[in-house]
């Protein structure tokens, strides 16, 4: 009770202390040459007091205490206590507040990190930034208050949603928002330095910082609930082009097109429209995938509510920051005067555009696909769902050149580069070629589209692997990330063709024999955990005298009342056993899903190595 | 200029998109597929066994009556109602259309092996969207079908109370 009352007054002075931000803001733009230190101030105190409010809500589920509506409504005093505290973020109240914490946090980091920057950009930052916290604040306090009272209070809580009850979710949030909000700070720093002309070698440099620190995060909290959907969700597929993973994957694509861009921008000062579109992009994408998932208006996995009211309160605060955005790129932005001269074809830079183009056309398949269902459900009242082949026939094909230039473009320089010495560029792509022709040749798959793509996957593979030894390790971080990129696409590719999955029905005491596995139903155990119960399973498997004994789990959750299904996974070195049990209604039969998948671990190592790549370059720039 | 015109256009474009979203907000996004379908739908599908492309329209050509069984190798119930349909096959009073739903085409091929073919033609629905557009709600189900109509479905397995009801349509 004390701690809802605590958390809900500290984010109405939060609130408040908006205020005097402006206030100072304002004046300190106009008449002192130096940043008031009252801004910082102001800025820490709006921090401590959301942390308190966070803190509030963090306490109330810890002590159960259901005279919270959010703590009723998504929580139970049989959760351990690792989960009850993950369930702060696990629902749409919560998850938004912690929203606002990363919100009033990165300002003040940001604050703390610009000192040497222009007086005006800073304040102006801030400025646009406010606009973005008030936007919540009054989100949070009027249309999802994680503060509600119930009265009477009840005895129980309703429980979490026990597939969320999992270590790799209960972070999974916290990283990925990281991810999100730290492209407002990109947002709010792209339209000050618009406004202010301020879009510079200097500005690329510094605002590059903030783009590694969201790209590293949302390639990190993309790739956690991927292992999460992997391993607890039972289909031992890891992305299902689901409307919600699309729409964290669409930020990912506009900001990893930026990062290249801020590179260029560093460089050689061109391409400046790119950035501040990107940017702008990158956070209207992110508010837009708040808006779709908390809305209710896609079906997915992820939605929480459906309340058109909310929904109707994100979507003018974002169309009202496209406004903001537009007005201030056309009212201030002056493009460049590009000397026509200073593109050449066979350079660094032509390069990276080329493949910032296929990212764009990337971004806009994933885009079409999961928007335009509700648009024709609007104008045309049909029910379409939009699935992986769409995705699939539509990108695939474009992987090929995409990672040729992906291989190429590091080769070459700045401005100009010359043709000369690049034998082995050659070289190496035939030898790609002929080692993806061996491993096609004696499949029944579509041959050629595979070994191209396959052939231009061991190109990158080949050429990074290459530069490690060969280059100076100057640009290691680009290298790594290079590297990862084309190693997950062939662990993608080999995991989808070499894949293998057996499912029957099976008792206890049964087996299943085919003519390459034999599986064996050995037994089945109760027992009894903290807050369900459980039926393990144990399973012997054998294929080709090697035998495997692995155990999948159905948990018969007390409170909600769920039975959820725990895949047993056995991770080697070059594939995953995975096999998951379902029952089937009425009948002491149990459904057996059984698949080998190679290449699993290479994928999670991949999109480490990706990140790897980023934090290099982040920390790199300190020293 | 050129600046002024791109600037209106995107205004418009973004009133668009809010507009279509304000009024997506406010519709339910249940899809419940239509469970009262009188007319066969029309297909592609491929088939199992004979490994081509068969459309709705070649299938059920004739004027005279049809059952579409839908089933699967994994499906208990179904290995139940087995027996009922290859009698049906046999007495060639009727032809019986296969719809193998979401099933491994090893275990489908097994399953008719072990057990017979009722079927003249065995459809192929991999992912289940085909059933969807039938209306069905699960596997196994049996729509009879008279002059390209479903005059008669039944949702669960075939038993012989209701083989004699086929059996007295098809008289």
């Amino acid at each position: 009770m004390i701690y809802s009352t605590l958390g809900y007054y500290s984010l109405i002075f939060g609130l408040i202390v908006s205020l005097p931000i402006f206030f100072f803001s304002i004046i300190n733009f106009k008449n002192e040459r130096i940043l008031d230190n009252k801004i910082v101030s102001f800025s820490f105190i709006q921090l401590f007091l959301v942390v308190i409010s966070f803190m509030g809500l963090v306490f109330s589920f810890v002590y159960s205490d259901f005279s919270n509506e959010t703590v009723f409504n998504n929580s139970h005093s049989t959760k351990p206590l690792f989960y009850k505290i993950s369930g702060t973020w696990g629902n749409h109240e919560g998850s938004l507040l912690l929203w606002l914490v990363v919100l009033t946090l990165f300002i003040f980091l940001f604050l703390i990190g610009s000192k040497g920057l222009l007086k005006k950009y800073r304040i102006l930052t801030v400025l646009f930034h406010q606009i973005i916290i008030i936007g919540f604040f009054i989100f949070l306090i009027k249309f999802s208050s994680p503060f509600n009272f119930i009265f009477p209070t009840p005895y129980e809580g309703m429980g979490l949603n026990p597939i969320l009850q999992d270590p790799a979710l209960a972070i999974h949030p916290p990283i990925l928002y990281l991810g999100y909000v730290g492209s407002s700070i990109i947002f709010s720093s792209v339209l000050a330095a618009t406004t202010l002309n301020y879009i510079s070698k200097n500005w690329a440099a510094h605002i590059k910082n903030w783009v590694l620190i969201s790209w590293v995060f949302l390639t990190l909290g993309i790739l956690l609930g991927s292992i999460w959907a992997y391993y607890e969700l039972g289909w031992g597929g890891f992305w299902f082009w689901d409307p919600v993973e699309n729409v964290s994957l669409m930020p990912w694509l506009a900001l990893t097109t930026l990062l290249h861009c801020i590179l260029i921008l560093e460089k050689r000062s061109i391409l400046s429209s790119w950035v501040i579109i990107l940017s702008i992009a990158t956070f209207t994408l992110s508010m837009c995938g708040t808006f779709l998932v908390r809305s209710g208006i896609l079906n997915s996995v992820h939605t929480f509510a459906n309340d058109p009211e909310r929904g109707l309160f994100i979507l003018t605060f974002l169309f009202i920051l496209v406004l903001i955005s537009l007005i201030v790129f056309f009212t201030f932005h002056k493009s460049e005067n590009q000397n026509p001269n200073s593109f050449f074809l066979i350079s660094k830079e032509t390069s990276i555009l080329i493949n910032n183009w296929f990212m764009m056309y990337f971004l806009s398949v994933v885009l079409i696909g999961t928007l335009y269902p509700i648009f024709l459900d609007v104008i045309s009242s049909q029910k379409i769902s939009v699935g992986p082949p769409f995705y699939h026939k539509l990108i695939v094909p474009f992987l090929i050149p995409f990672l040729i230039f992906m291989a190429i473009g590091p080769q070459l320089k700045w401005i100009k580069a010359e043709l000369q010495n690049k034998i082995h560029l050659v070289v190496i792509f035939i030898i790609s070629l002929l080692i993806s022709f061996l491993i096609f040749k004696n499949l029944e798959i579509n041959f050629l589209v595979n070994t191209v793509l396959v052939g231009s996957a061991f190109y990158l593979f080949f050429i990074t692997i290459r530069d490690f030894f060969l280059k100076k390790p100057n640009n290691i971080q680009q290298n790594i990330a290079h590297f990862g990129f084309s190693l997950l696409i062939l662990s993608i590719l080999f995991n989808n063709i070499f894949s293998s999955e057996l499912i029957t029905n099976l008792k206890v005491g049964e087996s299943f024999k085919n003519d390459r596995f034999e599986i064996i139903f050995n037994n089945l155990k109760k027992s009894k955990e903290k807050n369900y119960i459980s039926f393990k399973g144990n399973f012997s498997i054998r294929e080709n005298e090697i035998k495997d004994e692995l155990e999948p789990e159905l948990r018969v959750y007390n409170q909600p009342n769920i039975i959820t299904s725990e895949a047993d996974i056995k991770t080697t070195f070059f594939m995953d056993k995975f096999i998951t049990m379902n029952s089937v209604q009425n009948e002491e039969y149990f459904n057996i899903r059984y698949q080998v998948k190679p290449f699993m671990l290479w994928i999670w190592i991949s999109v480490l190595l990706i990140s790897l790549g980023g934090l290099i370059s982040l920390f790199k720039k300190k020293v | 200029m050129k600046n002024r015109i791109v600037y209106y256009l995107l205004v418009i474009f973004f009133v668009f998109v809010f507009v279509i979203f304000y009024r997506g907000l406010n519709n339910s996004n249940l899809y419940t597929p239509n469970t009262n379908i009188k007319i066969v739908p029309e297909f592609t599908s491929e088939t199992l066994l004979k490994k081509k492309s068969v459309d709705s329209k070649d299938i059920f050509n004739k004027e005279d009556y049809y059952l579409l069984n839908i089933w699967a190798s994994w499906c208990i119930p179904c290995k139940d109602e087995h027996p009922f349909l290859v009698n049906l096959g046999n007495s060639k009073k009727i032809e019986i259309i296969g719809l193998n739903y979401k099933d491994n085409l090893n275990n489908a091929e097994k399953f008719i092996n072990e057990l017979g073919n009722p079927y003249s033609t065995i459809l192929l629905d991999r992912d289940g969207t085909k059933a969807i557009e039938w209306g069905a709600f699960g596997v196994p189900e049996t729509f009879l079908i008279y002059k390209n109509k479903i005059i008669k479905r039944y949702i669960g397995p075939l038993n012989s109370n209701l083989v004699n009801e086929i059996n007295n349509y098809i008289k």
